[in-house]
């Protein structure tokens, strides 16, 4: 019997993430998969990134996952969104070639020496009703491993809606494993339902693109991996059309068709990203809806229109695109569809993503109730790290709140759930001036580094890069000018007699490095990566030492640890709902406490009570 | 949960002393003194008997039951006669009882706060109401207590939630179907809110003073009549009046409740040329305890003011001894003439120096408001710069709530709570 460190079942987004970061740690390492095309399969839009996405995506690449590589090698159009905006806010996009992207997962994958990948359908876990010691295929046979980490998706009563027209599966075309479903039922975990749709697939050489306005990538491109120098292929444009009158009469008209208003659908779909029955529906006085046309890659002449997801019967979708401008004659190669499916309320998991009540198993992606490719890898380096640390007996990473938007995102998972498909924005991270996508390298590779996750050739860069950094900071810092001097540079300084390091007046908002070289000689031989991220470091510091300050007042009363075995029940004072939510979600600390939807400052104090009593007693008990 | 009790009137003799019991074990007392017939609300009549039968007091008994109680939990009151050996052998027959326990300092009003019936700034206010002495203080804890300040927080809170999320959908959905400009509705919102700071702050700035009292020092050469004027304000021999110069080289202070307003009275050494080290030093003290009042009373016979006393702000110059003078606008303490003037003059001018008419009472409130105004106006200018720096307003905004949530008490409550909780007395 073949015997494993780590089992990955699923070969998502989140399981390729989780088998590499395991084997990464160089712990023996299985992905078990359907079949070899789903690995890296994009399942929705062909693109990768965006606001609060690319930052996940960076993070992925501070640690050496494969995702940014993946990205950056099937990138065929790349924006950074919010360019205007500050640094802080600016999210690396891409649209992605979805069989280069495919391809570059395999090759990755295929790299590591730690990991073996198994085709097959497991039906079962190998183990008891509370621990996982291995999986069960449907020949029978059986593999042990130390973890088990289940990445699969929507696989968990998941339900395709075409209009009044529907089937059981995941995505379109792939199998149910409904065998391992039952088993997860039979942990009985806290459940819930939710929905997502897609659009219909269009011809591209039906779409009339001469008449259309195109958005064409960045004229200098923003990769995701700090490794990557240069684009691995031809770049493209995107197209941009809108809905008009007679759509939105023609979606009208059939809205008692379509699978979500036609009450086929109970579960709830992200209010972030509506199908164009919603939008019509809740934005009525709207008369037009933006619709990107994004090709699916360089080979293929299919193109996904970004912004019409429905689940209307087809003769209607052929009807509503037609009205469409540009889209006269478009052809639909595979219609838009709603998909429904059971996802495990996350707050029944550590924040290692380990399953509370059954020993040995995680779960990381979709089935926690997430949506986005995204926010599924990073799940699964987290699951996958955690896991492989788990088999050597070390401590799992700790990702909070400070350091990443990973840390976010587990951290919004384990205490609070999610009411709707959860997608990572920046909104989310209370300290995004310092979680910047740009700095992710500086807050992860060093951790990266100490578990040993992250290649020589990458610290030997961010090393590098880092003294770089150094040195020119040090020079920034290490002169100071007047304002008499500064005010001679053409950069505006009250004229309040204070000298200012550089460094001080490159935190100005209107002031760049550029605007200084002037003033000091030794700035003119800076590298532009090197001085651009000093340029951004210096933009926030001000903010992010205050921000510092106010963070070690709160963290006094959010560190104080609450025990694993901390009894809600016994304490009064508690509403018997909250103390249910408490129990079920089992804070690690009053920090995550406060973060719990509905609680009161009330209900801290009683918890804070009666923790200050076990402390009075252990002292007493231990004097 | 501990059932807990303690003395909820003052210690000492009274007509009446009340012992209230809060917890679960407090409907079992309740039948157990009075029988099955214990009703909610009503009072009742009952006899406290040791466990030996032996009879220790009437009572009248009444039982709250949960939550509609000042604790929320079910709360027996039992009215027995305000004798401090009845008052001892009553909490000596509860505290024998089991799970019944003697309350720690501000329990109550901790389970109150637990149980959501008062918010944080309720709970100061409940504090400020037990040590009210003047109407003022009354008046303005009573404001509070009402829920003024939590609902005046809500509603700026929800304001600045929506200028939040109005950048924050420009940030996030950057790349989607979002154009118009957020930037006029966001800086509308918070020029609203920044003047509804600045309106309650400025109704509020003698708050702080309702509660601690305001200082007015009597200064002037000596023998000019300063202690005697203050022992007619007080009606009694607070302090020493003698003809000999020099004598009240201490400051004495007495305070007094002037229309609902705590005023400080402090008499202060003569101000004279001296040769004397030690009666320099009390002059010395008199100045600066001047500059440090609300207002200085410049006592004079003539008008005249001694050397050193020249230009100083918040000083009004009283002409005295009326009745020896003959000046018509002099007051007299032995006629009484023109002193109620005086008195109104003081009570105006503080009250118009320092308004209190707001709910913000306590330093905590003021500087946690003034805070929030200052990160409000920090974004408003950022954003009327158009340089765009949405992220560094959106923070600046945050901080704004975050300042707000303390007040009512969401985030860093325990050492809130440690600090407020120091202060109360036992039984409140």
């Amino acid at each position: 019997m073949k015997h494993f460190d780590v089992i990955v079942i699923g070969g998502g987004h989140a399981g390729c993430e989780a088998a590499a970061a395991s084997a990464r740690l160089s712990a023996r390492t299985a992905l078990l998969t359907f079949n070899k095309d789903d690995l890296g399969t994009m399942s929705c839009n062909p693109a990768i990134g965006g606001l609060g996405k690319g930052h996940l995506v960076r993070e992925i690449d501070a640690l050496d996952g494969i995702m940014a590589k993946a990205a950056d090698y099937a990138g065929i159009q790349f924006r950074l969104l919010n360019r205007r905006k500050g640094p802080a806010v600016q999210g690396p996009r891409a649209q992605s070639d979805r069989s280069r992207y495919r391809h570059a997962i395999q090759n990755l994958l295929s790299s590591y020496k730690d990991l073996e990948i198994i085709f097959g359908e497991v039906v079962d876990f190998f183990g008891s009703d509370d621990e996982v010691l291995g999986v069960v295929f449907s020949d029978g046979s059986v593999i042990q491993s130390k973890k088990v980490i289940l990445t699969t998706g929507t696989f968990l009563n998941g339900v395709i809606h075409i209009g009044d027209k529907s089937e059981s599966g995941g995505r379109m075309g792939a199998q149910a494993s409904s065998l391992l479903a039952n088993k997860i039922y039979g942990y009985d975990l806290p459940m819930g339902r939710l929905k997502t749709g897609t659009p219909p697939r269009l011809e591209g050489q039906t779409i009339n693109w001469e008449q259309l306005e195109e958005q064409p990538g960045d004229d200098e491109p923003t990769f995701f991996s700090s490794l990557t120098k240069a684009l691995s292929c031809e770049q493209v444009s995107c197209g941009i059309t809108h809905t008009n009158a007679r759509t939105h009469e023609i979606i009208r008209a059939n809205l008692s068709r379509s699978a979500m208003y036609g009450g086929h659908i109970e579960g709830i779909g992200p209010r972030y990203c509506p199908s164009i029955e919603d939008k019509i529906t809740r934005f009525a006085d709207k008369n037009a809806h933006q619709i990107f046309l994004e090709p699916e890659g360089l080979n293929t002449s299919v193109i996904y229109p970004n912004g019409i997801s429905t689940s209307l019967p087809q003769d209607v979708q052929d009807d509503y695109v037609r009205s469409i401008y540009g889209l006269e004659n478009a052809k639909i190669t595979q219609p838009g569809y709603a998909i429904e499916y059971d996802y495990v309320d996350p707050r029944c998991l550590d924040s290692d993503l380990s399953v509370r009540s059954v020993k040995n198993l995680y779960f990381a992606g979709q089935i926690n109730g997430t949506t986005g490719y995204e926010e599924a890898a990073a799940q699964g380096l987290v699951a996958g790290l955690s896991a492989a640390l788990a088999c050597s007996g070390k401590d799992p990473v700790v990702f909070s709140r400070r350091n990443s938007y990973i840390g976010v995102m587990i951290d919004d998972l384990v205490t609070r759930g999610v009411q709707e498909p959860y997608r990572m924005f920046t909104s989310r991270a209370e300290y995004r001036l310092s979680l910047r996508a740009d700095n992710a390298d500086q807050r992860l590779s060093p951790i990266g580094k100490e578990i040993g996750c992250i290649s020589n050739e990458r610290w030997e860069a961010f090393s590098n890069k880092m003294d770089k950094i150094e040195v020119l900071r040090n020079d920034l810092r290490s002169s100071s000018f007047s304002p008499n001097e500064l005010n001679a540079q053409g950069i505006n300084v009250a004229a309040d007699g204070n000298r200012r390091s550089l460094y001080q007046v490159l935190s100005f908002p209107k002031v760049g490095f550029l605007d200084l070289v002037g003033l000091d000689k030794r700035l003119e031989h800076a590298e532009p990566e090197i001085y651009r991220q000093v340029e951004r470091d210096a933009l926030y510091a001000n903010y992010i030492e205050r921000q510092e300050k106010d963070a070690e007042r709160l963290k006094k009363d959010e560190a104080i640890a609450i025990p694993k075995d901390f009894s809600y029940e016994k304490i009064e004072g508690l509403s018997a709902e909250l103390a249910a939510k408490l129990n079920l979600i089992k804070p690690e600390n009053i920090g995550q406490a406060q973060r719990i939807d509905g609680m009161t400052p009330a209900a801290i104090l009683v918890i804070l009570a009666r923790l200050k009593v076990i402390e009075r007693n252990a002292r007493a008990g231990n004097a | 949960m501990d059932t807990i009790f303690a003395l909820a009137s003052s210690p000492g003799k009274s007509g009446v002393a009340v012992v209230r019991v809060s917890g679960p074990k407090a409907p079992d007392l309740g039948r157990q003194l009075i029988g099955d017939s214990l009703r909610p609300r009503y009072a009742h009549y009952g006899t406290i008997c040791d466990d030996d039968g032996q009879h220790i007091d009437d009572a009248l008994i009444l039982f709250f039951e949960g939550p509609k109680s000042f604790t929320g939990e079910d709360v027996l009151e039992l009215q027995i006669h305000g004798s401090i050996a009845v008052v001892s052998a009553v909490l000596a027959f509860l505290g024998a009882k089991k799970g019944l326990r003697h309350a720690e300092p501000g329990e109550f009003t901790r389970r109150a706060l637990e149980n959501n019936k008062l918010d944080l700034s309720q709970v100061e206010a409940l504090s400020d109401l037990v040590e009210a002495e003047t109407e003022g203080q009354r008046l303005q804890a009573q404001r509070v207590l009402k829920g003024g300040l939590r609902d005046r927080c809500e509603g700026w809170r929800a304001q600045l939630i929506r200028a939040v999320s109005l950048l924050e959908v420009s940030i996030d959905f950057a790349d989607e179907d979002v154009p118009e400009d957020v930037t006029p509705e966001v800086i509308e919102i918070l020029a609203v809110v920044s003047s509804s700071f600045d309106q309650e702050l400025s109704k509020s700035a003698g708050a702080e003073r309702v509660r601690t009292g305001y200082d007015v020092a009597i200064l002037g050469a000596p023998n000019v009549g300063k202690s005697s004027l203050l022992n007619y304000l007080v009606g009694r021999d607070a302090a020493i009046t003698s003809k000999i110069a020099g004598t009240t080289r201490d400051i004495i202070e007495v305070q007094m409740d002037l229309s609902g307003l705590p005023v400080t009275f402090v008499d202060t050494a003569g101000v004279r040329e001296t040769s004397d080290e030690i009666e320099r030093e009390g002059i010395k003290r008199a100045i600066m305890r001047a500059e440090e009042a609300d207002i200085a009373l410049f006592l004079s016979l003539e008008g005249d003011l001694p050397d050193g006393l020249d230009d100083m702000p918040n000083s009004y110059i009283i002409l005295t001894k009326g009745d020896i003078t003959g000046r018509d606008e002099a007051i007299s303490v032995k006629t009484g003439a023109g002193i109620d003037n005086l008195i109104d003059k003081v009570v105006t001018v503080l009250s118009e120096k320092f308004p209190s008419s707001g709910v913000l009472i306590r330093q905590r409130h003021l500087g946690a408001v003034s805070l929030a105004r200052d990160s409000v106006n920090c974004a408003l200018n950022m954003l009327q710069d158009e340089s765009a720096v949405f992220e560094l307003a959106s923070e600046e905004l945050r901080r704004a709530l975050h300042q707000l949530e303390m007040l009512v008490g969401r985030v860093d409550v325990e050492n809130i709570l440690d600090e407020i909780f120091s202060s109360f007395c036992l039984g409140k």
